[in-house]
């Protein structure tokens, strides 16, 4: 186990190596510049934009601005954005708390909702339950999460006004006033993601826990005449839990990369809107720093999910 | 209209006979902006009408929160680096210039005690020297006193190249010293018709010395002013997040009395203008949106909820088509649509005149911009009592049939012209943007009628409208046959506006297609006129110049004018603003209050 720890981050380092470089060369070739709003302004003379270029080293060649950002990456600092003039990372951070609670929930949501609608439709297989429950899985994510929203906030915020729909990260009310305020704000946007991820995990979920409860342990625990419940809990779920855990392991990344759409239509700022944003007025630095850490948090998660399926299935070791 | 007639009817306002409002209504009708006209009435010697606040409230604060929705976020506060609209009103809520323009074209000021004017000796040798007298009793918002230090430090701060200030242009040609405490003079090179730039609007945010002292040219950025502002407005900073949100606090110094009204501003940002007209107008939510380009039946259907309405002013922009004379595909001398080619159809006069006919102006005004589009004829907007004599248009598809007949351009079998072999299949590009793309529909099914055939071309808006060289699809590049969007009037005054037409202007590969000339129109007459109305320190002959120049543009049919675009906004029915068509929403911003609808 040691020795494949070891080899597994040796690999990781040369591929977010690659990963920075491609990025870098995708961007630097994309199209757009970011000082792009300020050259059709004609109050702005060429020759400011030409000094704010030169002052962001925007003229230098590729390698060079990729060696420069490399450097500053090592050293800790994550970029200047051109379009703000602020450090990349106080960006993210003034971020981070709103996309944890909002996106993170919601995969707690959508795992609180799979769970157990998975393995009840799992255990109980082509009944009223399992067949509606299915259904409502297909729908839910074959729904896209901009209509979803949309759906919620005719019918809360317009129809029913119990909901506000823009959410405002500076709620000026305190204690459990500050609460309930949060509350109201959060639930539209954290039921539509969560309902679309609960949707395809519950499938998921489902499909795990039927491959285990038709093997031949789960029978002989019967005939042994434990209660159903703890054959179900005890012995059927832990095995069936193996490939969810890791599936779960493998999303875990999203939420840092925050859920676009979703943000756009309630305005939540989180980091994908940043994301977004960055992209839409080529603000390179954010856009580097946002999908470097995605793709360090994805290697990252990639490696706890295989060191959990070997610790959690005695059958698989590593060499 | 000729000078004389503009005079004639300045003297009529002088004696009284012709209201000053209607006369600045008709010189907006001419294509000349409000501001234009009353310096022209101001250098005439006619005083200013004195601004009449409509502000009601009697007391500062008690009026809760002012919550205002900007789908494009303020990404910075700091006016002087501003990346468009949206961050310097970001910065408005907290810094103020010393005289701002209201919706009538008339200058009121703010941290200026007057307006300069003959009378009162503020304008002086014939507008080369501007003298401003300063309120006095103004505080920043840390305490410290506003004196004439800041204007003066104002100046040799945007001036700096090293400061790499997106207003360099207003202060780098001008001269400011300090008389006093609480004056100064604005000294230009030349005598200068249009005097107020310098500390005017949303260019003249004047910043203070005290804390941007330290943080002058190359270090400008790492000033901690420049996220945290001070400055001298209603509302005090509280916090920012980029892209997201900027609040404000009541300021209890404020140098008007009984002012602000609310206690608190919020401008949060983000998502798109149908759900900021959405909070506004239907659920109530937020009280102010800003630029709601949204179609207007679905304005119409919002308002029906009867929390608020959209509000239409009048501004300086407009839609309109290019037509390209030059050759886009073939290249000369390794490059497309140089300037020397020629194109196949466009060099004909008959042929621009015809495609100018097809353009339904009519139905695309009642179909898809309602309320928030007036058809044009003039370049300069043109608002629809005061039609100018010299320009009009006609949608007339049987005229333009007739026109290409008569040019030589043959129907084909397939029912489109050609002549010389070459059939008129052009490609018209633009933006994406579902209500452009339903313009482009309507030109096409009536160029069909004529025999022409237009291949419709949509581009990204980012990529569109970026600046970058390599990518042959930009609105600067201009290589196609027709393109069409909104070219804004960044200023109050014609003077740029208009040098988009002269020859030194042409977007070629030379200046990397980052000339403003995009239709690469060259007409030596033109420049002329340009280059003297620059000089000119008359402003009623200068007006008189630049309407002769926009009327040159549009009857050769070298652009055809669409839509004049007002700006549209959304507040709720109790919150009375005062918005100006020719200044930003929050200039002035503490004459905001709620009220009784």
């Amino acid at each position: 186990m040691g020795t494949y720890l070891l080899r597994r981050l040796l690999i990781a380092v040369p591929s977010l190596l690659g990963i920075s470089i491609v990025l870098f060369t995708v961007l630097a070739l994309a199209p757009g510049d970011p000082f792009g709003e300020m050259i059709q302004n004609p109050n702005v003379p060429p020759e400011v934009v030409q000094n704010l270029r030169k002052q962001f080293g925007l003229d230098d060649p590729i390698w060079l601005r990729y060696f420069h950002w490399l450097a500053a990456m090592l050293k800790g600092e994550w970029g200047f954005s051109f379009i703000s003039r602020i450090d990349v990372d106080r960006l993210i951070v003034q971020r981070l708390p709103v996309t944890l609670a909002v996106i993170g929930l919601s995969q707690v949501l959508a795992l609180l909702i799979a769970l157990p609608v998975g393995i009840y439709s799992a255990a109980r297989p082509y009944s009223w339950f399992d067949r509606i429950a299915s259904t409502l899985a297909f729908v839910g994510f074959s729904l896209p999460t901009f209509f979803t929203g949309l759906l919620l906030i005719l019918l809360f915020s317009i129809k029913l006004d119990w909901l506000p729909f823009v959410y405002r990260a500076d709620l000026s009310a305190t204690g459990w006033q500050w609460w309930w305020e949060e509350i109201k704000q959060s639930i539209m946007p954290i039921a539509v993601l969560g309902l679309f991820q609960g949707a395809s995990w519950t499938r998921y979920v489902r499909s795990a826990t039927l491959d285990v409860i038709r093997l031949d342990f789960v029978t002989t625990a019967r005939s042994k005449g434990l209660k159903e419940r703890a054959v179900i809990l005890k012995h059927v779920v832990r095995n069936a839990m193996i490939p969810v855990v890791t599936l779960v392991a493998l999303t875990m990344p999203q939420v840092f990369g925050g859920a676009v759409v979703t943000e756009q239509i309630f305005r939540v700022p989180g980091i994908g809107s940043l994301l977004i944003d960055a992209i839409q007025r080529n603000d390179t630095p954010v856009i580097m720093a946002v999908t470097f850490v995605f793709a360090c948090l994805v290697i990252a998660f990639n490696l706890i999910a295989d060191l959990m399926y070997g610790w959690l299935d005695p059958r698989i070791s590593y060499r | 209209m000729e000078e004389r007639d503009l005079r004639a009817l300045i003297e009529d306002v002088r004696s009284g006979a012709l209201p000053r409002r209607s006369f600045i209504q008709q010189m907006v009708g001419l294509g000349l902006t409000a501001p234009m006209a009353s310096m022209m009435l101001m250098h005439a010697g006619v005083a200013q009408a004195q601004a009449k606040s409509s502000y009601k409230a009697t007391k500062r604060g008690g009026g809760g929160p002012l919550r205002t929705l900007f789908w494009q976020g303020a990404t910075l506060l700091q006016p002087h680096f501003a990346n468009g609209t949206k961050d310097q009103e970001g910065s408005r809520i907290f810094y103020e210039p010393l005289a701002v323009w209201d919706n009538d074209g008339n200058l009121v000021p703010i941290l200026a005690a007057d307006i300069p004017s003959t009378q009162n000796g503020g304008l002086l040798e014939g507008g080369k020297v501007v003298r401003w007298r300063l309120k006095k009793g103004v505080t920043w918002h840390d305490g410290k006193p506003f004196t004439a230090d800041d204007v003066v430090f104002t100046w040799e701060y945007a001036r700096d190249p090293a400061t790499a200030a997106v207003t360099i242009a207003v202060y780098k040609d001008i001269t400011v010293t300090k008389v006093d405490d609480y004056t100064v003079l604005v000294s230009f090179k030349q005598p200068t018709p249009f005097w107020a730039t310098a500390f005017v609007a949303a260019e003249g945010m004047i910043i203070p010395k005290h804390l941007f002292g330290p943080y002058t040219g190359a270090k400008s950025r790492d000033a901690p002013t420049n996220l945290k502002p001070v400055g001298t407005g209603p509302y005090m900073f509280v916090d920012f997040k980029p892209g997201d949100l900027v609040a404000g606090k009541l300021n209890p110094n404020y140098h008007m009395s009984n002012r602000p009204f609310f206690d608190t501003i919020e401008m949060k940002g983000g998502g798109d203008a149908t759900s900021a007209a959405r909070a506004v107008l239907q659920t109530g939510e937020y009280d102010y949106a800003w630029n709601l380009q949204v179609e207007d039946e679905v304005l119409l259907r919002m308002e029906k909820g009867g929390k608020g309405r959209a509000h239409i002013v009048d501004g300086g922009d407009i839609e309109f088509i290019q037509l390209n004379t030059t050759d886009p595909w073939n290249e000369v001398d390794g490059e497309r649509a140089s300037a020397k080619s020629k194109h196949f159809a466009f060099t004909e006069p008959a042929v621009r005149q015809a495609m100018a006919m097809l353009c339904d102006k009519k139905s695309i005004q009642e179909y898809i911009y309602g309320r928030t589009g007036k058809a044009t004829a003039n370049f300069m907007n043109n608002p629809a009592r005061f039609r100018s004599p010299n320009t009009r248009w006609e949608f007339n598809v049987d005229r333009a049939n007739q026109l290409l007949d008569a040019a030589g351009w043959k129907k084909g079998s397939d029912g489109i012209r050609e002549k010389n072999g070459k059939k008129m299949k052009f490609v018209y590009q633009t933006s994406i943007n579902g209500t452009r793309q339903k313009e482009q529909q309507i030109v096409k099914q009536a160029a069909q009628k004529a025999g022409i055939d237009l291949e419709l071309k949509q581009v990204t808006a980012s990529v569109f409208f970026s600046s970058d060289v390599a990518n042959p699809d930009t609105y600067g590049k201009f290589w196609a046959d027709m393109q069409m969007y909104t070219t804004t009037m960044t200023a109050p005054d014609a003077e740029r506006f208009m040098d988009q037409y002269i020859s030194a202007e042409a977007s070629q590969k030379a200046n990397k297609w980052a000339g403003r000339n995009i239709c690469r129109y060259m007409n030596p007459e033109y420049d002329k006129l340009a280059a003297a109305a620059k000089q000119e320190l008359d402003p009623v002959k200068r007006a008189a110049m630049y309407i002769k120049m926009n009327d040159m543009v549009v009857n050769e049919n070298i652009v055809v004018p669409l839509i004049s675009r007002p700006r549209v906004r959304g507040a709720n029915l109790k919150l009375t603003t005062t918005l100006s068509g020719w200044d930003l929403d929050f200039s002035q911003l503490q004459d905001w209050y709620r009220g009784e609808a």
